[in-house]
């Protein structure tokens, strides 16, 4: 028997959290000396009350939707992936390789062999840690981490030296060809009033078949039903012939992959040159958006979204509110991460009871 | 190289070794108690920040340290309650503590200083100041070891040979003592321990506490000694470093301090020589800087030794009912 009905476990329960690390931050803000509901409201007014903060909160979205699925299928074989920003860093490298290579005849060409590019190149930076974790038992989360320094050494490296223009100081590649560039909102739909620069573009929709890719796979296929069984217990799904060398590998491959075609909204839909951040901390907010949506693909849309609306939102807030930083950002996150991830059992075990109680009463 | 530029070499590495001896010997004490902690980073901004900024408005260093020491102290807290009394993921609390730090120190900063996530430049009464230890003066013009002794073993901050001692004060502590054999007890068997009549949530939130002093003392070192102020992310990436030593030191103190010197001798060789001609192939310098991670791969991968974490870390204590 549940302790709880479902509902309350992917509806109520991360709404609870998200309250409280909503009213943290808002306390936060309160030390400052500002109105924490004036600033939550030009929060939602300029991340969802123009066509312009939708574009911003819409490209945001799809870099965490993304790392967020990323981060939700390792979490499913009981991984943490804390290598989304290396992962993401090195898919931007697959992108540039890709667009700067081949002469694309047109942009839905390009945008398959960027995808193909991007994921390879994420996932063989998650091979690594996911090769050493199966065979040799090191801890995932420690060498994720430590690959994610590698990679941005790598490169900055790569564009110093290798890819830099020649007489440019800027550590950047050259700019793709325009044969590469996406279509944004304006070119889709320019009757939604979306304006010609914004970053809102195709791999939005991309992002939405991945998180239906991410949803069929778990639920619907062998593979999904094997790597969730080795998530659930190990030794039962060892038990049930299930190889876990095999769970190990394919879950992170994917997972690296999904992180790293963030790049094809960043590097390739927006700055159309590969720069010396190109992730700008998307990979850590995967995390964040992951344990908020549960590791479901509708959760995941659903909190990365949000966390779409945060950063448009923190950007405006800035501008509007000098006194919170955009930094204030970096704290709602920490605080969402924290009370849905770490202190998750601080509100699921009142609530439990609460519900206990109220079955036993009726 | 000359011998004076390998002494200005040992004696930088020797400064930016410190910083994470201390955070590696804080990660020591969390890690060996059997809670893992990958907030290291976290804790040593979030000290920085206020060690600078009290330094700065009371003008007086040691009260800029003691405020270091206690807000590390309070995300060290954190992490235990988090982690020991709620049993949550401590990966996961870790990486929360090093987002709050992050973004606290520059709201926080700019709030009270307006200057864009730094602190303003300190004062001599606010920075530790290197001490010259007794006749280095005098014996400055003996040759080889005169220079030794007064530009590489005198003339640092006494965080630094604070940082020096506390090795093997853990080592006696870890031990020699009823408290470390309990400590390391409880990392690798806590029911045992909690069999033998002491509190496993006890000792784990006083290793925790330990920590949080360690890395409070580091972020101090960092904003009031080895520079003259607070900028955001000053901590740049010290605590995975030290993370990534104390895997390499696989949990012992000595071995600790000569995995930070490496790592410290590593980034101190970056920093001064911007090329490195090694049999003739030019190193390039990002690859000094991933150094200390790739050779924590290669260890973790057990190529050259086998690093075993403590048994118990990660996993929250139930007690069986």
């Amino acid at each position: 028997m549940d302790k709880m009905p479902r509902w309350a476990d992917v509806a109520l329960i991360p709404f609870i959290n998200l309250l409280l690390a909503l009213v943290v931050s808002g306390l936060v803000v309160l030390y400052i000396g500002e109105s924490p509901l004036e600033a939550m409201a030009i929060m939602v007014r300029g991340s969802v009350g123009s066509a312009y903060g939708w574009g911003y909160t819409l490209y945001y979205a799809t870099n965490f939707i993304f790392t967020g699925l990323a981060v939700a299928v390792a979490f499913h074989a009981r991984m943490f992936n804390i290598g989304g920003e290396g992962q993401a860093a090195l898919g931007g490298l697959g992108v540039a390789v890709v667009c700067l290579s081949i002469p694309w005849p047109h942009w839905s060409l390009a945008l398959i062999g960027a995808i193909v590019g991007a994921a390879a190149f994420g996932a063989a930076w998650a091979a690594i840690p996911a090769y050493l974790q199966a065979k040799r038992g090191s801890h995932i989360v420690i060498t994720t981490i430590m690959f994610n320094f590698i990679a941005s050494a790598l490169l900055v490296y790569l564009l110093v030296n290798v890819f830099r223009v020649p007489g440019s100081m800027a550590p950047e590649t050259a700019r793709f060809a325009e044969a590469t560039h996406l279509p944004n909102a304006y070119d889709v739909a320019p009757w939604l009033g979306f304006s010609r620069s914004t970053p809102l573009n195709v791999s939005f929709v991309v992002a939405l078949l991945a998180c239906i890719g991410v949803w069929l796979l778990i639920w619907k296929t062998r593979l999904g039903y094997e790597i969730r069984a080795y998530g659930h217990s190990q030794s039962a799904a060892v038990y049930a012939g299930i190889n876990p060398v095999r769970i190990i590998m394919i879950s992170m491959l994917i997972s690296g992959g999904l992180s790293g075609m963030m790049a094809i909204n960043g590097v390739m839909g927006e700055a159309e040159r590969l720069v010396i951040d190109p992730v700008q901390g998307a990979g850590f907010v995967g995390i964040a958006v992951a344990l908020m949506g549960r590791s479901h693909p509708i959760g995941v849309f659903l909190a990365a979204l949000l966390f779409g609306m945060l950063y448009q939102g923190g950007a405006e807030l800035e501008f509007e509110m000098p006194a919170v930083s955009r930094e204030m950002l970096l704290v709602i996150q920490a605080l969402v991460i924290l009370f849905t991830g770490a202190l998750d059992n601080m509100v699921r075990t009142p609530v439990e009871r609460l519900f206990l109680a109220m079955r036993k009463g009726s | 190289m000359d011998f004076a530029t390998l002494i200005q070499l040992l004696d930088s590495s020797i400064r930016l070794a410190t910083p994470l001896l201390l955070a590696c010997l804080a990660g020591l004490y969390s890690e060996r108690a059997g809670i893992f902690d990958i907030g290291l980073e976290g804790k040593i901004l979030i000290s920085a920040f206020f060690s600078a900024s009290i330094a700065f408005t009371t003008g007086n260093v040691w009260l800029g340290l003691l405020a270091g020491i206690a807000s590390s102290m309070v995300f060290a807290l954190l992490h235990g309650v988090a982690s020991i009394t709620f049993r949550g993921n401590q990966l996961i609390s870790g990486v929360a503590i090093n987002f709050l730090a992050a973004g606290m120190t520059v709201v926080v900063s700019d709030s009270w200083f307006s200057l864009g996530g730094r602190t303003p430049q300190l004062e001599t009464s606010g920075r530790f100041q290197n001490i010259t230890l007794p006749f280095a003066e005098q014996l400055q013009g003996v040759p080889i070891l005169g220079p030794i002794y007064h530009d590489l073993i005198s003339g640092h901050s006494i965080l630094v040979y604070a940082a020096f001692l506390i090795v093997p004060l853990t080592w006696w502590l870890l031990y020699r003592t009823r408290f470390g054999l309990r400590l390391r007890a409880v990392g690798e068997n806590p029911a045992a321990v909690d069999t033998a009549g002491i509190s496993v949530v006890r000792m784990r939130f006083t290793a925790v506490l330990i920590c949080g002093v360690l890395c409070g003392i580091a972020g101090a070192y960092l904003s009031t000694s080895l520079s003259a102020g607070f900028v955001r992310e000053m901590s740049a990436g010290r605590g995975f470093i030290a993370l990534a030593a104390l895997i390499f030191a696989k949990w012992r103190p000595w071995y600790a301090l000569m995995a930070c010197l490496l790592f410290g001798l590593l980034d101190a060789t970056g920093s001064l020589f911007q090329n490195i001609r090694l049999l003739g192939i030019s190193v390039p310098v990002q690859f000094m800087q991933a150094l200390p991670y790739i050779l924590t791969v290669v260890i973790l991968a057990g190529f050259v030794g086998k690093a075993i974490p403590p048994r118990a870390g990660g996993e929250p204590y139930v007690k069986e009912r």
